[in-house]
């Protein structure tokens, strides 16, 4: 039976006040967590490949601390079979590289034909982890992808760059990233919220994986923070009420600022 | 001096302006080499030399092209290898098949990866790391200082990060054949259909931005704003609203999974200004905006916000420049 793996993330709420804990690493505690936006669109794309022909199966797959269980479930409740959950204390602060080293083996382990996953983090947003994940899996990568369609054993894309539109194509198995081009993502219904409760969700630590803790979290990362400071936020200038003279008044202001 | 490596796409032949600014950033780091893929790519020499590269390598091979972005990073692999314990570091443009390429690169190369820099500097001689860069972060309410760890650092810089300076150099340009490997050409561009060219500054490179939002109520008002912006010499932005109701390419959308601008003024018309566009554009030196909602979560980072109807308002605003210019 061919196999979907969808990555997800459990990122802070976009709306909240994130911040950095004192080691540099992302404060995943303070601001309520959810499933990435982005990742849901990725959720999607992989629903519609299952739609569109018999025998996908489709598996979740997330790496993160304890409240990631709670994207897992909300993807369920969109639709799909089962979960994996990659959680481990020696994970915390892992780099792209260490990322992409556990869902790798992750991946390999559920067994794959396509990986979905969003184009990007709503956290850190590099956007680089499927291309990782590629390097790793020795499979292709069509990235950022605006339409996507699965069939005979190919993914074929259409993705915009700033100069043109290109169709690409590869054959599976291969990793798909999706933008929020492809379209909204279903908003679970109460019977796919209740379904989502009984699905089964595996967990799985590094030595399940067979990963040294050695190679992945904060001490092995590649980068490291030297500063994170708040920026002033930005204050409300001036404002005025259109009287007929909002536009002479924006002028002014703009003239003032010499760009005009 | 050790070479910090200047990556850059010249498909007409040309350098693009976010290449200059890396040349001029790499010059704080060391003497500056250049990989330049592309058929046309000498014809961007004259450029690059004009802006201190002191080595071109030429990659014109057609299939850097035709494929993503996997034949460029084995180049690259090839040619920074080539270079050896010389290099000092690598930097290409954060666009998303540049943070691509450095990632993958990284990897191979078991160097770290920095993405979305905003700037990089060369760190404390003697002591620290060598090479220092500056990220903005969750939705640029933070500034991050980082450093990359292990090996040669790659860094993707976003554009606008500096103003390309000058300095002439005679670089010595060194035409690269590389082999591929078999996985290079698996993800095959089988078509490519070319946008037209709207004439008007690239969002990210442009020194003013004029952005359009729901508030314009139709694909048709956006002419207002091109109107503007061509006043103004400006490139003319989207909220994600408008491009979701069709009224604007996806090409021109500011925000979350859109472009990031950081213009010296950005001027927003009917955008209510939610956390996804605010992400891409609250870097802005000046921010003016223009809504009928006096709470518009907009008006919170305006240096100058008029409550009113921006059918009245920047039609004015038009009359006036074209009055003031005479």
């Amino acid at each position: 039976m061919p196999k979907i793996v969808v990555l997800v993330k459990f990122t802070p709420d976009l709306t909240g006040d994130r911040s950095f804990l004192a080691d540099g690493t992302v404060d995943r505690v303070s601001v309520p967590g959810r499933l990435s936006e982005l990742d849901e669109h990725a959720a999607e794309q992989a629903l519609q490949v299952r739609e569109s022909s018999d025998g996908w199966e489709l598996t979740y797959l997330t790496m993160g601390p304890d409240g990631a269980q709670d994207a897992l479930r909300k993807a369920l409740s969109m639709g799909g079979d089962a979960a994996v959950h990659v959680r481990d204390d020696a994970l915390h602060g892992s780099d792209a590289f260490a990322t992409s080293l556990v869902l790798a083996a992750a991946i390999q382990r559920i067994g794959f034909d396509l990986v979905l996953t969003g184009m990007a983090s709503t956290d850190a947003g590099m956007g680089v982890v499927p291309a990782l994940l590629a390097e790793r899996l020795a499979v292709p990568a069509l990235t950022f992808a605006g339409r996507l369609t699965v069939s005979g054993g190919a993914a074929t894309i259409v993705r915009d760059s700033d100069t043109s539109a290109e169709t690409v194509t590869a054959r599976l198995p291969a990793i798909v990233s999706v933008t929020d081009r492809t379209g909204e993502a279903r908003y679970p219904s109460f019977k796919g919220i209740m379904a989502a409760k009984k699905k089964p969700v595996d967990t799985l630590g590094l030595a399940d994986l067979g990963i040294d803790p050695g190679l992945v979290g904060l001490a092995a990362a590649r980068s490291t923070v030297l500063s994170a400071a708040r920026r002033p936020a930005r204050t409300a200038g001036e404002q005025v009420k259109d009287n007929g003279d909002g536009g002479k008044l924006l002028a002014d202001f703009m003239a003032a600022n010499r760009f005009i | 001096m050790p070479q910090v490596l200047v990556v850059v796409d010249a498909v007409d032949g040309s350098a693009p302006k976010p290449a200059l600014e890396l040349l001029t950033l790499a010059r704080r780091i060391g003497s500056p080499s250049v990989v330049v893929f592309g058929p046309d790519a000498e014809r961007a020499v004259e450029t690059l030399a004009s802006h201190g590269a002191e080595h071109v390598y030429l990659l014109k091979d057609h299939r850097m092209l035709d494929y993503l972005v996997v034949p460029k990073v084995e180049a690259l692999e090839q040619v920074t290898r080539q270079i050896g314990a010389d290099l000092a570091a690598v930097l290409l443009t954060a666009s998303p098949e540049g943070k691509e390429i450095g990632a993958r690169l990284a990897l191979r190369l078991d160097s770290g990866f920095i993405s979305d820099a905003v700037d990089v500097s060369a760190g404390e001689p003697d002591s620290g790391p060598a090479v220092v860069a500056t990220q903005s972060a969750f939705a640029a309410s933070f500034t991050v200082t980082s450093a990359v760890t292990s090996g040669v650092p790659v860094i993707a810089v976003k554009p606008n990060a500096t103003t390309p300076l000058a300095q002439p150099a005679q670089p010595a340009v060194h035409e690269v054949d590389v082999e591929l490997s078999e996985a290079a050409t698996a993800a095959t561009i089988t078509a490519r259909e070319v946008l037209q060219s709207s004439g008007r500054p690239e969002l990210t490179d442009a020194s003013i931005v004029v952005s359009g939002g729901r508030g314009l109520g139709g694909a048709e008002h956006f002419a207002l704003m091109e109107r503007l912006a061509d006043l103004l010499g400006a490139a003319v932005g989207a909220s994600r609203a408008a491009v979701d109701a069709g009224w604007y390419p996806h090409s021109n959308q500011v925000g979350q999974t859109g472009k990031t601008v950081s213009p010296q003024l950005y001027l927003a018309a009917g955008i209510s200004g939610a956390i996804q566009h605010r992400a891409g554009m609250q870097t802005s030196k000046v921010i003016a905006a223009v809504n009928k909602d006096p709470e518009a979560p907009i008006f919170e980072l305006a240096d100058f916000g008029v409550v009113g109807d921006l059918h009245q308002v920047v039609p004015a605003l038009i009359d006036e420049i074209i009055s003031r210019r005479g």
